[in-house]
């Protein structure tokens, strides 16, 4: 394992190093070799659990269950067919698509109320912007558990227990907070003189936010829409109180796995891995913006 | 606060144009109109906010006060202090409260000094950087449901688990095969936390390895300055915001885990936090009243901690003004 990913294609970083400056002593750079060795090893056993989850996941349910482990078992996708035939009828696809539907109109929704926020508070700041951007960040530590009773008895006493729309308003307010802390710190990246030199050419406000603003913080935008759309596709506290069977997300959907036995290994596995793979992929395509973001754009 | 606008590249003093300081100064009705304007586009996130988030804590707040079990509705009434004096003084709920201590002061401390020496390893650049940093962040990357299962079922059976597996490949049949979950439940749950919370806190920390003014370590180093004595007086007191940023967001989150104490252990052998255990009151036990209770303990305790985070955070906003 450890062979094969070493011989990884990684040129892209692998120049900056020896040819630093004058070249080092011969002892600096095998401590170097030695201590980038390390890292390696490190990064492997960090993933190890993953790559074991995978490789399970491709496994028969027979071979998946095997101490000592199996190396040689043959590949197969019966874990992922059992996974999506569960339950006989549509399987997780209802599940997933409520998780989908959840998290894109949460997001939308946290995108159109924070925009205007962060506007008010970075590029035309209203008087104490500062206390306003902390009350948004004070809403964000109290923790759900808190108010999950209030919320659940209106559900349960109005139309919207296990409906997926009072996820969507609630993973709003769930994201909405760090949204505007992070847009205003993208926002705030505006160099100044471009809007104003704008606004002398004559350029009215909806010119300046569309053709100035929005270029410069598009990046920034987008990955606070993708660190919303993760945090909604996770949760699992909310869904698993308010939805029962028809708004159910796939967090839940996966919590029926808790109890199953030995014989549904690769199944909980597939099960796994499918239900995170929106999340993998969108935060591997966002690795630096996803700090920035998840420090509160604190970290630069 | 109102730093006087300087020619200093303060990202937050730069954009306080003079028409703002016009509107900020109210001169009469029409300039009230524009205090209006300028804040209109603020209103609807906080209505919002206000609306789904206090409106919730409140009711919480006044249900606490009440003696109240959904499965006897007709009993309900005002029961006073007698809900929090019930949670301070059951021993269950007394042990949720330390479960929840302990488990967030383990799982940020470990995550942190392993974070710590993972971003260190990754400052200096070797072949395939990129790829370690993508390797080291999968895990905080995983669903969280999925990863308390990929640890409980994959990794912590006894019988077919990738642990107990290594053990009896290299051990062979005499191999102890230990219940890890059943024997070490609150290690298993923490194991498995900090496993998925290393990774955020190398990422921040790595950030601020990187932030660090290259010169003054230049000029230490031919001041004879050795790697520890630059690590202990330049780079620890320079990462130290950015410690104190990874141990108050790692434990506004790891105070509210719910998902792995549910599914790794379903809060038995005593690793129900007060998360778990304020679900269980309400969703199960039905006890309305005592669930508040809890809840509005659980916003006590947090608030001591948001204080000190909010106080971090307006620490660095100052810092990034001043800059």
């Amino acid at each position: 394992m450890s062979a094969l990913t070493a011989d990884a294609p990684e040129a892209a970083s692998s120049t900056a190093g020896p040819k630093a400056g004058s070249a080092p002593p011969r002892s600096i750079r095998r401590k170097n070799t030695a201590l980038g060795l390390l890292a390696w090893v490190c990064g492997l056993l960090f993933v190890l659990p993953i790559a074991w989850m995978v490789l399970t996941s491709l496994h028969s349910e027979s071979d998946a269950a095997t101490n000592p482990p199996s190396l040689a078992a043959p590949l197969t996708l019966d874990g992922y067919r059992a996974f999506f035939d569960a339950g006989g009828g549509a399987g997780p696809w209802p599940a997933l698509a409520n998780s989908l539907m959840a998290s894109v109109f949460s997001t939308l929704f946290v995108l159109v109320l924070a925009l205007p926020a962060a506007y008010a508070l970075s590029i035309r700041p209203v008087r104490k912007w500062r206390d306003v951007l902390f009350f948004f960040l004070s809403t964000k530590m109290l923790p759900i558990v808190a108010g999950l009773l209030p919320i659940y008895l209106f559900a349960k006493n109005t139309s919207f227990l296990d409906n997926i729309w009072l996820l969507v308003i609630l993973y709003t307010s769930m994201n909405l907070p760090i949204a505007v802390w992070m847009m205003q710190s993208f926002l705030a990246e505006v160099p100044p003189a471009l809007i104003e030199a704008a606004q002398i050419d004559g350029a009215r406000l909806p010119t300046v936010l569309s053709r100035v603003v929005a270029p410069v913080a598009a990046p920034g935008i987008a990955a606070t829409a993708l660190i919303c759309f993760i945090f909604s596709w996770n949760e699992m506290l909310f869904a698993r109180v308010l939805t029962g069977v028809v708004a159910q997300t796939a967090p839940v959907f996966l919590t029926g796995f808790i109890t199953s036995q030995g014989l549904f290994l690769a199944k909980v596995c597939a099960a796994s891995l499918v239900i995170s793979l929106p999340v993998l992929a969108a935060g591997f395509a966002a690795q630096d913006k996803l700090v920035q973001g998840l420090s509160l754009g604190a970290v630069k | 606060m109102s730093t006087p606008t300087t020619t200093a590249p303060g990202a937050h003093d730069r954009k306080r144009p003079p028409a703002t300081q016009a509107a900020a100064a109210p001169k009469g009705p029409p300039n009230r109109l524009r205090g209006w304007v300028t804040r209109a586009p603020l209103l609807p996130a906080l209505v919002f906010l206000i609306i789904v988030t206090q409106l919730p804590f409140a009711a919480t707040l006044v249900v606490s006060f009440f003696d109240w079990n959904a499965l006897y509705p007709e009993a309900r009434s005002f029961g006073g202090f007698a809900n929090y004096q019930e949670v301070l003084s059951d021993p269950a709920l007394r042990d949720s409260v330390v479960t929840t201590a302990v488990l967030t002061a383990v799982v940020v401390l470990v995550s942190l000094v392993l974070g710590l020496l993972l971003a260190l390893l990754l400052d200096r650049s070797f072949r395939g950087r990129g790829v370690v940093r993508t390797l080291l962040i999968a895990p905080f990357l995983l669903v969280p449901v999925a990863a308390a299962l990929l640890w409980k079922h994959v990794l912590y059976n006894p019988e077919y688990g990738l642990f107990n597996g290594v053990l009896s490949w290299l051990f062979g049949d005499d191999a102890p095969q230990p219940e890890w979950v059943a024997e070490m439940p609150l290690g298993a749950v923490e194991m498995a936390l900090i496993w998925q919370w290393t990774p955020f806190m190398m990422l921040i920390l790595l950030a601020g390895l990187q932030s660090r003014p290259a010169d003054s370590i230049e000029a230490a180093r031919i001041d004879g300055a050795g790697a520890w004595q630059i690590f202990r007086y330049l780079t620890l007191p320079h990462l130290r915001r950015y410690l104190e940023l990874g141990a108050l967001l790692g434990s506004i989150y790891i105070v509210q885990n719910f998902d792995a104490v549910f599914t790794i252990t379903s809060g038995g052998l005593g690793t129900a936090n007060l998360p778990y255990t304020i679900y269980q009151t309400f969703y199960q036990g039905h006890e309305y009243g005592l669930a508040s209770a809890a809840g509005v303990l659980v916003v006590i305790g947090s608030l001591v901690i948001a204080t000190l985070a909010l106080r971090v955070v307006s620490s660095l906003f100052r810092e990034e003004v001043r800059a």
